[in-house]
C-alpha cells in the first residue's frame, strides 16, 4: 500500500553544495563524504530476502564526529547502560564512576516493564558508586565490593548485577573483573563488568557491541539451563520496549503460535538471556545494537537470525510472513488468519488518517534501526520521506538504507547542528522527526516535529497497535491548528475567526 | 619579605634527589629561608631526614580516612622538622599502595588542598620534590601554571640518568610558555662515572642550560641517611656540607636565571654518549663480538 514518488535529486545534490559551502575547504572534502542523494539502483540488485532495492545510499560514516559541530551522538557507557543492558529488569545496573553519567542519563529510553520497582525490577531506579576524590586516587575497587554487598542486602530479590563503567574506571585501571568474579562467588549471582568506558570507540555503537560480548563472556554457558525445547521458540533481539513496544510486537508473533523464549532487552529477565541459546531462530528488530549477539549465537549455537520490521501494515505483513516461512506451513497458514484479522483494523487507521496526511513531506534523522525502519509506515499513511540518516550508523546500516528510500532522498550521516538546520529550512518538509534537542528549534522555524527516539512520551509504535498511535500522533503533530498561528495577527491576510469574536 | 619562589626537583629514580634536596634546603634554612617541602611521592620518602622519621600522616592518607580532602585542616599534615618552629615545614602528598589507582591524581588534589588551606603563606621557599620520571600530568603538576618557577634536575653521568634528564626537559618545555616555568640547572649528584663533569657539562650546555653543581660523592651523606638525618645536622662542618652550602647559595642566587629548554632528540643524545665513549657504536660492539666468538673458537679449537 505504498507510495510512488522520487524525490528532486538535482536539486538535493545543490543544496548539499550549497550547505557545505560555508565550511573552509579542508571542513567541506570530510564533510561532503557524509552527505549524499540516493542514487538509482541497478535493476538486477535484489536485497538477500530477494526483494527489490530501492535505491544506493552509501556515505562515510562510523568515524569520529568533529569537535564543536554540535553531533548528536552519544558514548560507549551510553551505548550499553543506556541501550543494551538497562532495560533488564531484574538486574541491578551500577553506573560505576562519578554520579553525573547515571543520573543525567536517568529513565531516559523510557524501557517499560512489569514488576515492582525495587522488590524484583530496577529498571528505572539509578545505582551509582558516586567515585569521589579519594576512590580516583587509591582505586574503587573496595568501593564496588562495598556497593555490590549493599545492593544484594538492600534488594535481596534481584538476579544480578552488572557494573556499567564510566570513563575514570579505565583511566585509573581498575580491576572490575576481579571484583566481578569474587563477589558473584560471595552472592552467588551473576555479575558482569563491562567495559564501556564512555571515551571508547567513536559513538554509542562500540558501547552495543561491548555489552553483547559481555553477554557472550558473562551470562552464556554460566548456568545449567533447564526448560523444554520446542519448536517455535525465538529470541527476539533489539526491542527495547519503549513505550511498550515489544508488548505490542509480542502479541502478533505468539498469535503466529510462536512462543518467545526471551526478548532483548525490554522487559527482559537475566533468565531470558540465559536460555537464548536454546532458541530456534534469532528475530532481529535493532539491527544496529545486537547482530554481533547474533552472529555469535549463529557461529556457536547453530541459531539463524532474520531481520524484520514491525512499522507500519506493509512492513509488518512482509515481516510476519517471512518470519512464518521459516516455520513451515502450519504457522504460515496461521499467519495468514492473523493477518486477515488484523488488515481490518490496519485499514480503519489508514482510511482515517491518509486523507489528512497524503503527500506531506518528512525528514528523519535518529538512531539505530529507525532511519530505514519507520519509513513504510509513513508512506503507508501516504507521506513521503525527504530525507533521512544516522547519528552513528555503520556501512551494512546505509545498505540496508537502500531497501527503503526512493531515488533522490537526502542521505545524512553524524549530521553537524548547522548542516541539519540547513537542510530543513530549504527543504522544508511537514514533519521533522528526530531528539530532544532538534526539536524546539525545528518548531521555532514553524515546522511540526515528533521525537523519535523516545515517540515523544507516546507509544509503542511497533505492531497493528503501535500503528495506530503512530498514524493519531503523527496526524496531531502535522494537522495541529497552532501552525496556522505561527504569523502574528497584524501581519496575516485573513481574519483569523477568534480574534472576530472576541472584537 | 621577597616574593614566595617555588622551585622542583626532578630526575630519574634513584638518583638522590630527595636527599640533596633535603641538604639544600637544610643549608637554606641556615641562610634565613623558611621553607616548605612537599613531598610528591606516594612512597612518602621527601621529608625523612628533616623530620627523622618516614611516613607521617600523608595528605591522601588522612583524607581517605576522613572521607574527603575537604575535611582536613591544614595543621593536622604539615610538620616542622630541622631547628624547631623556625624550621623546615613539611608535607607529603602520600597516594595510593603500588598498582592501584591514580597517584597522580593524589598529587593535584594535595597541591590544590595545600594552596587553598595557606600552606603557602608565610613561608620564602615551596620545594616539590617529585618522583623519578614524568609519567602522567598528575606528576607534571609542579611544573604547571602558577607553580614551581625553575626545576632542578638531578643527575649523574650514567646513561639513564641523563635520558630521563632530557625527558624531563621535554615536560618543561611544554609547559614553559603556557606556565613560564624554567629550568634552573643541572645538579650533578656524583656516581664516578667516566668523564661525568664534562657530560653532565655539555649536558647541560645542549639544554641550553648550565650545571648548576657538581655534588661529589662522599660516603658522609649515607653515614647521615642512616641516622635520618641531612648532612648538615649530623656534621655542619664537613667538606660536604660545605657542597650543599654551595649548591643552596647558588640556588638562591639563581632566581629569575632559569632558561627554557631544548631536549635533544634520542639521536643527538646517543651521539653525545657516543662522542664521549660512554656507549659504544653498533659497529663497534659488532667488532667486539666477532672479536670474543673468535677468541672462543680459537679456545676450542686448541
Amino acid at each position: 500500500m505504498s507510495v510512488e514518488y522520487e524525490n528532486d535529486g538535482a536539486f538535493n545534490e545543490k543544496l548539499i553544495e550549497e550547505v557545505l559551502s560555508a565550511y573552509p575547504e579542508k571542513f567541506v572534502k570530510r564533510r561532503r563524504k557524509h552527505l549524499s542523494v540516493a542514487k538509482a539502483a541497478s535493476e538486477e540488485e535484489v536485497t538477500a530476502e530477494g526483494g527489490k532495492v530501492l535505491s544506493e545510499c552509501e556515505v562515510k560514516s562510523n568515524i569520529k564526529s568533529i569537535p564543536g559541530v554540535m553531533t548528536i551522538r552519544g558514548c560507549a557507557y551510553a551505548g550499553s547502560k543506556g541501550v543494551v543492558w538497562g532495560p533488564v529488569k531484574d538486574m541491578v545496573h551500577i553506573s560505576h564512576g562519578p554520579v553525573g553519567c547515571g543520573q543525567y542519563s536517568w529513565s531516559q529510553r523510557r524501557n517499560y516493564y512489569v514488576g515492582t520497582t525495587g522488590i524484583d525490577s530496577f529498571v528505572t531506579m539509578q545505582f551509582t558508586s558516586d567515585f569521589r576524590e579519594k576512590d580516583i586516587v587509591f582505586g574503587g575497587d573496595k568501593k564496588l565490593d562495598k556497593v555490590i554487598d549493599e545492593i544484594d542486602g538492600l534488594f535481596p530479590l534481584n538476579h544480578g548485577v552488572t557494573i556499567q563503567s564510566e570513563c575514570p574506571i579505565g583511566l585509573i585501571g581498575d580491576d572490575i573483573e576481579a571484583v566481578a568474579k569474587k563477589k558473584s562467588k560471595e552472592i552467588g549471582k551473576t555479575i558482569v563488568p563491562v567495559r564501556c568506558e564512555g571515551f571508547r570507540g567513536v559513538s554509542q555503537s562500540l558501547g552495543h557491541h561491548i555489552a553483547n560480548d559481555s553477554i557472550r563472556d558473562w551470562v552464556f554457558d554460566k548456568k545449567q539451563i533447564e526448560r523444554d525445547a520446542s519448536p517455535y521458540d525465538v529470541n527476539v533481539i533489539g526491542d527495547y520496549n519503549i513505550g511498550g513496544d515489544a508488548w505490542a510486537s509480542r502479541l502478533l508473533l505468539e498469535e503466529m503460535g510462536l512462543r518467545i523464549a526471551g526478548n532483548w532487552s525490554g522487559d527482559a529477565t537475566l533468565a531470558e538471556i540465559e536460555r537464548a541459546p536454546k532458541a530456534k531462530l534469532n528475530l532481529i528488530h535493532c539491527y544496529r545494537s545486537m547482530n554481533y549477539i547474533c552472529r555469535h549465537m549463529e557461529e556457536k549455537y547453530g541459531i539463524q537470525w532474520m531481520e524484520y520490521n514491525f512499522f507500519g501494515p506493509s512492513q509488518i505483513e512482509a515481516s510476519m510472513r517471512k518470519i512464518a516461512k521459516f516455520f513451515g506451513p502450519e504457522i504460515e497458514e496461521k499467519t495468514e488468519t492473523v493477518i486477515a484479522k488484523y488488515r481490518p483494523l490496519a485499514d480503519a487507521v489508514i482510511a482515517k488518517y491518509r486523507p489528512r496526511l497524503e503527500g506531506k513531506t518528512v525528514m528523519l534523522y535518529v538512531g539505530g534501526l529507525r532511519p530505514r525502519h519507520v519509513i513504510t509506515a509513513y508512506e503507508d499513511l501516504g507521506m513521503e520521506i525527504a530525507g533521512t540518516g544516522y547519528e552513528f550508523g555503520h556501512n551494512d546500516d546505509y545498505q540496508r538504507t537502500g531497501h527503503y528510500v526512493k531515488k533522490g532522498t537526502l542521505i545524512y550521516d553524524d549530521i553537524t547542528g548547522y548542516e541539519l538546520e540547513k537542510f530543513i529550512e530549504k527543504v522544508r518538509p511537514d514533519l521533522v522527526g528526530s531528539g530532544i534537542k532538534e526539536k524546539y528549534p525545528v518548531q521555532k522555524m514553524g515546522i511540526p516535529f515528533r521525537q523519535m527516539h523516545s515517540w515523544d512520551y507516546s507509544g509503542p509504535y511497533h505492531g497493528y497497535d503501535g500503528f495506530a498511535i503512530f498514524a493519531r500522533d503523527m496526524d496531531l503533530a502535522i494537522n495541529n491548528p497552532v501552525w496556522g498561528l505561527f504569523n502574528p495577527p497584524w501581519k496575516q491576510k485573513e481574519k483569523i475567526p477568534f480574534l472576530e469574536a472576541a472584537e | 619579605m621577597a616574593a614566595l619562589r617555588q622551585i622542583a626537583f626532578y630526575g630519574k629514580g634513584g638518583i638522590g634527589k630527595s636527599a640533596t634536596s633535603q641538604n639544600t634546603l637544610a643549608a637554606l634554612v641556615d641562610l634565613g629561608q623558611k621553607i616548605l617541602i612537599v613531598g610528591c611521592d606516594p612512597k612518602a620518602d621527601s621529608t625523612r631526614l628533616i623530620l627523622h622519621a618516614k611516613a607521617q600522616n600523608t595528605v591522601l592518607s588522612l583524607a581517605a580516612e576522613a572521607g574527603s580532602v575537604e575535611d582536613l585542616e591544614i595543621g593536622d599534615v604539615l610538620k616542622v622538622g630541622y631547628k624547631g618552629i623556625k624550621g623546615i615545614k613539611c608535607v607529603e602528598s602520600g597516594g595510593p599502595e603500588p598498582g592501584v589507582g591514580c597517584a597522580g591524581r593524589g598529587v593535584i588534589t594535595s597541591i590544590n588542598f595545600l594552596e587553598e588551606n595557606g600552606a603557602y603563606d608565610d613561608v620564602d621557599y615551596v620545594s616539590y620534590d617529585v618522583l623519578g620520571d614524568v609519567v602522567c600530568g598528575g606528576f607534571a603538576m609542579p611544573i604547571r601554571e602558577g607553580k614551581a618557577q625553575e626545576i632542578y634536575i638531578v643527575m649523574s653521568g650514567e646513561m639513564m640518568a641523563l635520558y630521563a634528564a632530557n625527558n624531563i626537559a621535554k615536560g618543561i618545555l611544554k609547559y614553559a610558555h603556557s606556565g613560564g616555568v624554567r629550568l634552573g640547572g643541572l645538579v650533578c649528584n656524583e656516581r664516578q662515572t667516566d668523564k661525568e663533569l664534562e657530560l653532565a657539562e655539555a649536558l647541560a650546555a645542549k639544554l641550553s642550560s648550565k650545571l648548576v653543581h657538581f655534588v661529589p660523592r662522599d660516603n658522609i651523606v649515607q653515614h647521615a641517611e642512616l641516622r635520618r638525618q641531612t648532612v648538615i645536622e649530623y656534621a655542619p662542618d664537613s667538606k660536604q656540607a660545605d657542597e650543599y652550602r654551595q649548591l643552596a647559595s647558588k640556588i638562591h642566587n639563581n632566581s629569575g636565571k632559569g632558561a627554557i629548554p631544548t631536549p635533544i632528540t634520542m639521536d643527538e643524545l646517543e651521539q653525545m654518549l657516543l662522542d664521549f665513549g660512554i656507549m659504544k657504536s653498533e659497529e663497534q660492539q659488532l667488532a667486539e663480538l666477532a672479536a670474543k666468538e673468535a677468541k672462543i673458537a680459537t679456545a676450542v679449537a686448541a
